[in-house]
């Protein structure tokens, strides 16, 4: 009988460790991963389209899940382009016009910047657990990293993807992969996380190639080149009155 | 003898004014409609050509394949050279870049923020260079219904039901919001000259016409264009030209392996109307084939009747000598003359009306409200020599035919 215990309290950590948390828990830890209060972020994006390159360049300012502003660094025809997203609307402003625009319902499916990202994308609530009931179909390796998949299924009706199928990586709870579906199963987008990067403690995606699969070219490559979180940023940075600036 | 069955003829108006009557109508229906689809057909050719086509069509082969959405992220870059190098092949045409672009035109508040907005579709030609073609082809100084035409960049044209709808007259400034070729969304604005109506529902439903340099700073698109059309100097359009032309361009410059190298085609390819050209072409067979067997079976009945009325005269005219061979020929005389008469009255009347609807017009406008093919909402009909000729030959035709076959009855 002693034996036995000594042999079930070794082997218990072992046993603790290794079983799957539930598919809700790696979602709550992959969005605990990813939200911050603020968050400010300087990237570029790569546009590899059927004609050729090009470079996009812009610094972003975050608050909480609702609001974001973006403004445009570079090219020069886009420099000085501003974005507001104030919870479900989205402005924007062009310098050589000096107006300010709603963007309506929609035009939310276009492309930002010519990229493979819609307008969509950027509106989309960045909380998996809101949006989605996840399930976890099988594990896999994705970049020498172990990672579970897991298939997301949309909660209501009015989001744009209506299935995602992420592979989340087992100790960083970051998603390498992700494939998204609409309601016909058609794969609409692919994201492959290339590169990831330690910040402030959390593990971010420094490069990624985001394929929209019904578009010609070679997808768009997602650059972070310095990414801070909680920051105080001042509420002025989130108002209409700031696109002008 | 002629005078003789002249006289029978007008003395006797039972046996010629149901006759006559009835080739009058047969011709007059002929005739009419012969010049009626002749216009209608010009019309749809002219304005394909002007508004959509032109004679002869330049894109990029990736442009080419998904033309109908005004795919700009495919359009020509290198217009300059292609037109000087299209000037020096083919000097006897008329060439000119075009840009067709969709995108919301929003109206602003004294504010600047948004009043009213909605979607529009576009077309950038040269407007300024006094030598451009486009003013002529487009018709668009007759199209202004309120203001006038752009002079200097920065000024656009819009649909008078666009403008009606957005609650926006001339003078007002308006922001277009579109993409560049590269997909960027980019805002331009514009100040708006006038309103216009070109008569064809798909223009102006919701046009906004602009100048191509503003456009092509508007889009990204610096010596870009999303279409090079050529014209015949004369506008009529000549299928064998243009095959040969199209034929020798894609040789020397259309390259199957680079999807952005230009290709060339003709009218007729390039709005898909082929079949529906050569449907129309055997219409107009088709009426004549129809109304000479109809006309040839109501003459052949009427020729039996007159001839049952006429049983006494045949017979004291057997009995005084005469042979049968000459009561027929005197019979097929008769009817080659009412055959004339009747092809005169009917090609007058029938040209005098198609001459009017051809000035006039006949507006289908309540008929094309939704459609958002380029195809005129008036239609005139079209008076040609043709209309002169194509009621004579079946009207006597049918005429004979017609007493031919009584006659053996007889």
């Amino acid at each position: 009988m002693k034996h036995v215990i000594i042999v079930l309290l070794l082997i218990s950590p072992a046993l603790f460790f290794s079983q799957t948390p539930s598919a809700e828990e790696i979602i709550k830890r992959v969005d605990k991963n990813t939200i911050s209060d603020t968050k400010i972020v300087v990237s570029k994006m790569i546009i590899h389209g059927r004609r050729g390159e090009r470079t996009v360049e812009a610094k972003s300012w975050q608050r909480n899940i609702d609001d974001s502003f973006t403004e445009y660094l570079a090219p020069a025809r886009e420099k000085g382009t501003k974005m507001l997203k104030l919870g479900n609307q989205l402005w924007t402003y062009s310098p050589s016009t000096d107006r300010t625009i709603l963007i309506s319902r929609h035009m939310l499916r276009q492309s930002v910047m010519g990229s493979d990202l819609s307008y969509e994308d950027m509106m989309e609530d960045p909380f998996l657990q809101n949006m989605y009931e996840a399930e976890i179909v099988g594990t896999d390796t994705v970049s020498n990293r172990s990672v579970w998949i897991l298939e997301l299924k949309a909660k209501k009706k009015e989001i744009a993807y209506d299935t995602r199928k992420i592979w989340v990586d087992k100790e960083r709870f970051v998603i390498l992969k992700e494939n998204l579906y609409a309601k016909s199963g058609t794969l609409l987008k692919q994201i492959d996380v290339h590169e990831m990067m330690q910040v402030e403690g959390r593990w971010v995606p420094k490069t990624a190639l985001y394929k929209d699969v019904l578009k010609e070219g070679d997808g768009t490559e997602m650059i972070v080149d310095s990414i801070t979180f909680n920051e105080n940023i001042p509420d002025y940075i989130f108002s209409k009155a700031s696109l002008r600036k | 003898m002629i005078k003789f069955l002249l006289k029978g003829l007008m003395r006797d108006r039972s046996r010629s004014f149901f006759p006559v009557l009835t080739v009058f109508l047969g011709v007059f229906l002929a005739v009419f409609m012969y010049s009626f689809l002749n216009g209608v057909l010009a019309d749809m050719v002219k304005s394909t050509a002007h508004y959509q086509t032109g004679h002869l069509r330049i894109m990029t082969q990736a442009y080419a394949k998904e033309a109908n959405q005004n795919p700009n992220d495919l359009a020509f870059i290198g217009v300059a050279k292609l037109l000087q190098a299209l000037k020096e092949k083919y000097p006897e045409m008329i060439w000119t870049p075009r840009i067709k672009f969709g995108g919301l035109l929003d109206i602003p508040d004294e504010k600047g923020e948004t009043k009213t907005q909605g979607p529009v579709s576009g077309m950038a030609v040269n407007l300024f260079s006094e030598t451009s073609p486009e003013p002529k082809l487009l018709n668009i100084k007759k199209a202004i219904i309120r203001g006038s035409m752009p002079k200097q960049p920065g000024e656009i044209l819009i649909g008078d039901e666009s403008a009606k709808k957005l609650k926006v007259a001339p003078g007002a400034t308006a922001t277009l919001i579109s993409s560049t070729m590269y997909g960027s969304m980019t805002m331009a604005n514009f100040k708006i000259t006038g309103t216009v109506q070109f008569g064809i529902a798909a223009m102006d439903r919701a046009a906004i016409f602009t100048d191509i340099s503003d456009i092509q700073h508007a889009l990204d698109m610096q010596d870009a264009a999303s279409e090079i059309l050529g014209f015949f100097p004369d506008d009529i359009y000549y299928d064998k030209q243009a095959s040969l032309m199209a034929a020798s361009f894609n040789k020397e410059f259309k390259n199957p392996n680079d999807q952005f190298s230009p290709q060339m085609g003709t009218l007729p390819i390039e709005s898909g109307l082929t079949d529906y050209l050569a449907m129309i072409d055997s219409m107009a067979i088709i009426i004549i084939v129809i109304f000479v067997v109809a006309m040839s079976i109501v003459l052949w009945n009427a020729g039996l009747m007159g001839s049952l009325r006429r049983y006494g005269e045949i017979g004291v005219r057997l009995a005084i000598g005469e042979d049968n061979g000459h009561i027929y020929k005197t019979l097929i005389l008769e009817s080659v003359m009412i055959g004339i008469f009747g092809s005169v009255l009917g090609t007058l009347a029938g040209a005098g009306v198609a001459y009017l609807m051809q000035v006039y017009g006949l507006d289908l406008s309540f008929l094309f409200k939704n459609s958002a093919m380029m195809i005129p909402s008036v239609y005139h009909a079209q008076v040609t020599f043709g209309s002169f000729v194509i009621g004579f030959a079946p009207g006597i035709i049918s005429t004979v035919l017609g007493t031919s076959i009584a006659g053996i009855g007889i």
